[in-house]
């Protein structure tokens, strides 16, 4: 037999009939596409919110489109970059969105969302003082709050007992049972606050340090997570300690007594989202009706009763339910206050951050 | 309506969703980033300089050798599995192809996360371990690097195995015969009879099996507890994360550069092997 080749026929046949199929079969995408229902200005009574996933109870929405006759479509993300991402690249369409402090900063700069009419939100009053006028938006031009919470430790008291500082997180008795947050401010932060510098350090010393203290705590780290992947592990036994966002962990612990959250000293980030309403949204008037719902007392417990983070709403506190205030360290004294730092925008160096980031993740 | 008018429709899709994109993120990586995003063209060849960081060199590297790696697997894996479905299958061949394609069909994301049940301190694999006396203490499988190579080949194998399926399936069984009359061994007829007819099949399973996963980036995140960075990684934080937009695009067009280098290569060298006087 002569050896005959395969042609090239033969090879380009075979190439295209396998790879035309596969990829239709089972393309892997990670991306939302943004759905973008609003008809600009035809007097359809429709609203666009882009908010994070899970973070509006059950009855708010149907009860804002029956009580002033609006569709509302929602639509989420999973970070506040995602959502800088999805506008800059031109998502128009959205009426209300949720970034958190540091990213009304950045949005106010960039000319991304548009000042609010603060004569249509009557309920603003009902924000408590210490929510109002904060570094990022000091004269709440922009934004309004909407949920706040802390960043802590949410761990297993009955296995190590109490914990009350990042020092855990760096303790070798608990090797591959930790687990930190996939996300750079948040992580980058803990080692600068555990070192006792600020949250939004700039300093290339303070920074170095922190990324060697990073280094240092990696071979101890079960990995990388996002809160939410977090609490199931701490919850049911696999971890002992995890680096968690507050609602986490009173989720966590009310499923969980063994579970105890800690704001660590000597520094921990509080946080807090806001609503605001993208340039160029289609329904303006009734971006700022939703705001002002939002802030009505009894939405505002309903928020928090769902997503156990706190509510900015003073007027909603005597809501809130029992179970929920009972947990310890879900209102934090004045004291604790007094340790909580805000994440403010780094400007340049937020290459910085990405590249640390990069460098303990590949290390 | 002549072949310039049936072409027409492909040549706009390809021109339109593949071509332009390509050139933007061509013209993207010679940009320059502003600070909160977006971007100013220009001719900027700083960002390709970035890349030659050690700490960007090494992501490269690890994402190459992986990528090989699961390739690979992916070969010895499934070339058995073909080669029985193709000549063992009998009438039950189109069922066992079914069969390899049906996990396919279910979201990525969901067999991912799959995975993490299964690999997990007392998920499926520990707990069997564990009821056959194999190991004392569950093992620490979940996020680490072996766990993304189990669910990249796992993830990866269809597309193994349905070009190596076609190629072998087309293969006229009176050659194996003949080659055995002629006092081959099975083994010897495998390697200089079955294998070389198979290798279209070889390579466009190779090929289809690199490319993407050089590229992936969900299974290390998911499955490597976002320790084992990858480009695809990389790549994605540079636009989500760090906002820089002329890196990240940068990094997408060397990899798409060092893909078709590594292709081309793979192509000529078992190209000219098969010219070398069989």
């Amino acid at each position: 037999m002569k050896g005959r080749d395969y042609s090239r026929g033969e090879f380009l046949r075979v190439l295209l009939g396998a790879g035309v199929v596969l990829p239709a079969l089972g393309g892997c995408t990670m991306s939302t596409t943004p759905q973008q229902g609003g008809q600009e200005g035809s007097g359809e009574r429709e609203l666009n919110l882009y908010n994070w996933s899970d973070y509006v109870a059950e009855k708010t929405i149907p009860r804002f489109e029956k009580r002033f006759g609006v569709k509302v479509t929602q639509d989420f993300y999973a970070s506040n970059e995602e959502l800088l991402a999805k506008l800059q690249a031109g998502g128009t369409g959205y009426d209300v969105i949720v970034p958190s402090d540091y990213m009304v900063q950045i949005m106010a700069k960039s000319e991304v969302i548009q000042p609010l009419d603060r004569g249509k939100i009557p309920n603003f009053k009902n924000v408590g003082e210490n929510f109002r006028g904060l570094p990022y938006d000091p004269e709440n031009r922009y934004s309004v709050p909407y949920q706040w919470g802390t960043t802590g430790i949410l761990y297993n008291r009955k296995e190590i007992g109490e914990v009350d500082s990042w020092d855990a997180m760096w303790n070798p008795e608990f090797k591959g049972k930790i687990a930190m947050l996939n996300d750079v401010r948040e992580t980058i932060g803990a080692a600068l606050m555990r070192l006792g510098y600020s949250i939004n350090s700039t300093d290339p010393d303070e920074l170095a340090e922190a990324e060697e203290s990073l280094k240092e705590q990696k071979p101890l780290l079960r990995g990388y997570f996002a809160s939410t992947e977090v609490r199931p592990a701490v919850q049911n036994g696999d971890l002992l300690l995890g680096h968690v966002f507050s609602g986490d962990a009173f989720l966590a612990m009310a499923e969980n007594e063994e579970l105890s959250y800690a704001i660590p000293k000597p520094g921990a980030t509080r946080w807090t989202d806001n609503m605001a309403i993208p340039v160029g949204a289609p329904h303006v008037d009734l971006a700022h009706e939703f705001i002002n719902y939002i802030l009505e007392p009894k939405v505002g417990a309903e928020l928090s009763n769902y997503t156990y983070y706190n509510t900015p709403n003073e007027a909603a506190l005597p809501m809130i339910d029992e179970e929920l205030r009972r947990l310890p360290g879900y209102t934090p004294s004045q004291e604790v206050f007094g340790r909580l730092q805000v994440i403010e925008d780094v400007g340049e160096a937020t290459r910085r951050y990405e590249r640390i980031f990069t460098e303990v993740k590949s290390a | 309506m002549g072949l310039a008018g049936l072409l027409a429709p492909a040549a706009l899709w390809l021109g339109l969703f593949f071509l332009a994109p390509l050139l933007l993120i061509l013209a993207y990586s010679f940009g320059t980033s502003g600070v909160y995003g977006g971007i100013t063209l220009g001719f900027n060849p700083s960002n390709y300089l970035k890349v030659l960081d050690p700490l960007y060199l090494e992501i490269v590297v690890r994402t190459l050798v992986i990528a090989v790696a699961n390739t690979l697997l992916c070969l010895l894996i499934g070339y058995p599995l073909a080669y029985f479905i193709a000549f063992r299958g009998g009438r039950w061949k189109s069922t066992l192809i079914l069969l390899v394609m049906i996990p396919f069909w279910t979201s990525l994301l969901l067999r991912a996360y799959a995975w993490v049940v299964i690999l997990s301190g007392n998920g499926l694999a520990n707990r069997a371990l564990q009821f056959l006396g194999l190991t004392e203490e569950p093992l620490n499988l979940i996020f680490t690097t072996k766990a993304v190579m189990m669910g990249m080949v796992y993830s990866y194998l269809p597309f193994m195995i349905l070009p190596l399926y076609a190629a072998l399936e087309k293969f006229d069984v009176r050659l194996k015969e003949a080659a055995q009359d002629l006092g081959a061994g099975r083994w010897s007829t495998f390697w200089r009879v079955t294998f070389p007819l198979s290798m279209p099949g070889v390579i466009a399973g190779s090929i289809l099996v690199f490319i993407p996963s050089a590229g992936e980036f969900v299974i290390p995140n998911l499955l490597g507890g976002a320790r084992t960075v990858m480009m695809g990684n990389l790549i994605q934080q540079q636009f989500l994360n760090a906002r820089d937009w002329a890196f990240g695009s940068a990094l997408a067009v060397m990899l798409a550069a060092l893909l078709l280098a590594a292709i081309l290569f793979y192509v000529r060298r078992v190209g000219a092997e098969r010219l070398e006087g069989v």
